[in-house]
């Protein structure tokens, strides 16, 4: 087992790693920007180190401060977090070349799972259902027009280098797609530092149902059920639950065999998400491996019963597993996101200093997050505030935890989401679990982009 | 117009025929789609109602900047790639 590891991250996903290391005795050393000087996941790990400027391009993606900080500290492992450089291989294959444990699957498998154009080849002819799109990436305004007409418009740009809905533009028309085709590329180098984009069918009001994956050196592979992650704003999850109130227990096989594959196809290392689209008709199609922890990993951890970071953190160590057997989840989780954004603003970001902060708990709740009272919210980093979770035997009585926690949860003057999630947790159609990923829309009416 | 571009249009009329444009939040300010591409304007250029002016970053979310109306940019206050607060001068416009 490693005895101290980096965080490469900032924000709750920081605390979150760093509260596992210390359960595991290990010790842990934070990085952090220039803007993050103030930030709670320094205060959380035994050591901390800054590593640049606030631009993250520059801190939370330069690897090599990052490596530096390493060897300063003699810190044998580095746990990437979720974004930034989690699932970039090169840093992977950095990480390894340097002689330091990578907290992740294998760099190979970043790489197939990272370019969206070579896991759907590679899914496809793993027999895994997939979705139409570009042969390849397009690399200006033209080669996605050519695509776009071979595909047949609507049609969506995506990142080919990372997940988390960055740089999705829905296009409804090559005007559209001329347009957005630059902005997209900003968001996309500004979140991955990989501007590539490729283009996709889109599909209207599907379903987003995804498996947590474990798999060990060896091959062995399991799946921990499945997350529904279907309600979403700008094509990022808002709320998730687990299990889905969507799958039959036929599909739920069909689709956790076909997350099982899927891994196995590529060698698949350490935790994992499969992604897949359900449509109106129970088609699923593949739609990315996110191999990384994903954001919504509580709800998996509450109904299995399951670390999923020391999961990762064994596996990574190379410490002999064998215990990868399936579970039984228990009852049903949901996490509701809780963003710095205004929803009645078109979930325009807000920032500020969080001068209200009262915190919910009680049975059933946890609360993944790294605000205090007096917290200044940098400009720089995303608007992800917190993670709530609520879980009970069922599902009512899970949307009920929930609703009673969003009415004890303060934070002002900062506008957040908990508001939408209200109004979401006392939607007939939410509660009847009868919904697609057009859901928000009618719940905050999509203001018109000129 | 919505309620966001209504605040980021904030008009703060110095005079009948000059228009501020002020940050609608705090935020990065960027005057060019991408680093290798031209920038949205220059002083001196004319420009339409709602015709795109720059980009502002908060939170990893860019956000276009619009005219607020039709005219000739005759001063552009904020500095590319630079931080800007909320309320903090972008662009100044000669109402047509």
């Amino acid at each position: 087992m490693f005895s101290k590891i980096l965080i490469a991250n900032r924000g709750e996903i920081a605390l979150r790693i760093a509260r596992s290391c210390r359960e595991l005795g290990i010790k842990t050393v934070a990085v952090y920007s220039e803007a993050d000087r103030a930030s709670l996941h320094l205060k959380l790990a035994d050591e901390s180190v800054c590593i640049g400027p606030p631009d993250s391009r520059k801190s939370y993606l330069n690897a090599e401060n990052i490596f530096k900080a390493a060897h300063e500290t003699g810190a044998e492992a580095i746990h990437p977090g979720y974004g930034y450089l989690a699932e970039s291989h090169t840093f992977a294959l950095a990480c390894l070349d340097q002689g330091f444990g990578f907290i992740g699957p294998t760099p190979q498998n970043l790489k197939i799972a990272g370019d969206k154009i070579v896991a759907r080849e590679m899914m496809e002819n793993a027999g895994v259902p997939v979705i139409l799109g570009s042969s390849g990436p397009v690399g200006s305004i033209g080669e996605a027009r050519i695509e776009s007409e071979r595909i047949g418009y609507p049609v969506m740009l995506k990142s080919a280098g990372g997940g988390g809905g960055r740089g999705i533009r829905v296009c409804e028309n090559a005007d559209a797609l001329a347009e957005e085709f630059p902005i997209a590329g900003m968001e996309v180098r500004a979140s991955f530092g990989n501007g590539e984009l490729y283009v996709e069918k889109f599909i209207a009001d599907p379903r987003h149902i995804e498996f947590q994956i474990l798999a060990d050196r060896d091959g062995n592979t399991i799946h921990l059920g499945e997350r529904e992650c279907t309600i979403q704003r700008r094509f990022q999850k808002l709320i998730e639950e687990s299990p889905s109130p969507f799958l039959t227990s036929r599909l739920r096989e069909q689709m956790g065999n076909a997350a099982v594959t899927a891994a196995r196809a590529i060698h698949y290392f350490n935790a994992g998400t499969v992604e897949f689209l359900v449509d109106g008709n129970e088609n699923f199609y593949f739609m990315e491996m996110n191999a990384r922890i994903q954001v919504e990993h509580p709800i998996t951890e509450v109904t299995m019963g399951l670390d999923l970071v020391k999961e990762q953190i064994r596996l990574a160590s190379g410490e002999v597993h064998g215990s990868l057997s399936p579970l039984e989840p228990r009852g049903w989780a949901i996490e509701c996101r809780i963003n710095a954004e205004d929803p009645e603003r078109n979930f325009a970001p807000c920032p500020g200093t969080i001068k209200e902060y009262h915190p919910p708990g009680g049975f059933g709740v946890r609360l993944d997050t790294h605000l205090y009272q007096g917290y200044e919210l940098p400009i720089y980093y995303d608007s992800l505030l917190a993670k709530l979770i609520s879980h009970d035997r069922t599902r009512e009585g899970a949307i009920k935890i929930m609703k009673r926690t969003l009415e004890e949860f303060r934070i002002g003057p900062v506008k957040t989401t908990i508001p939408l999630h209200l109004k979401i947790m006392d939607d007939p159609d939410f509660q009847a679990g009868n919904f697609h990923t057009g859901f928000i829309k009618k719940i905050v009416p999509e203001e018109e982009e000129d | 117009m919505n309620r966001l571009e209504e605040r980021t249009l904030r008009e703060i009329e110095k005079d009948n025929d000059r228009k501020e444009v002020r940050a609608p939040m705090s935020g990065i300010f960027y005057r060019s789609p991408a680093p290798d591409q031209p920038p949205y304007v220059e002083i001196g250029d004319i420009v339409k109602k709602k015709q795109v002016l720059a980009l502002l970053e908060t939170m990893k979310v860019f956000q276009k900047v619009k005219s607020p109306a039709a005219g000739k940019i005759v001063e552009i206050a904020a500095v590319n790639e630079t931080a800007l607060k909320d309320e903090e001068l972008m662009f100044v416009i000669e109402v047509e």
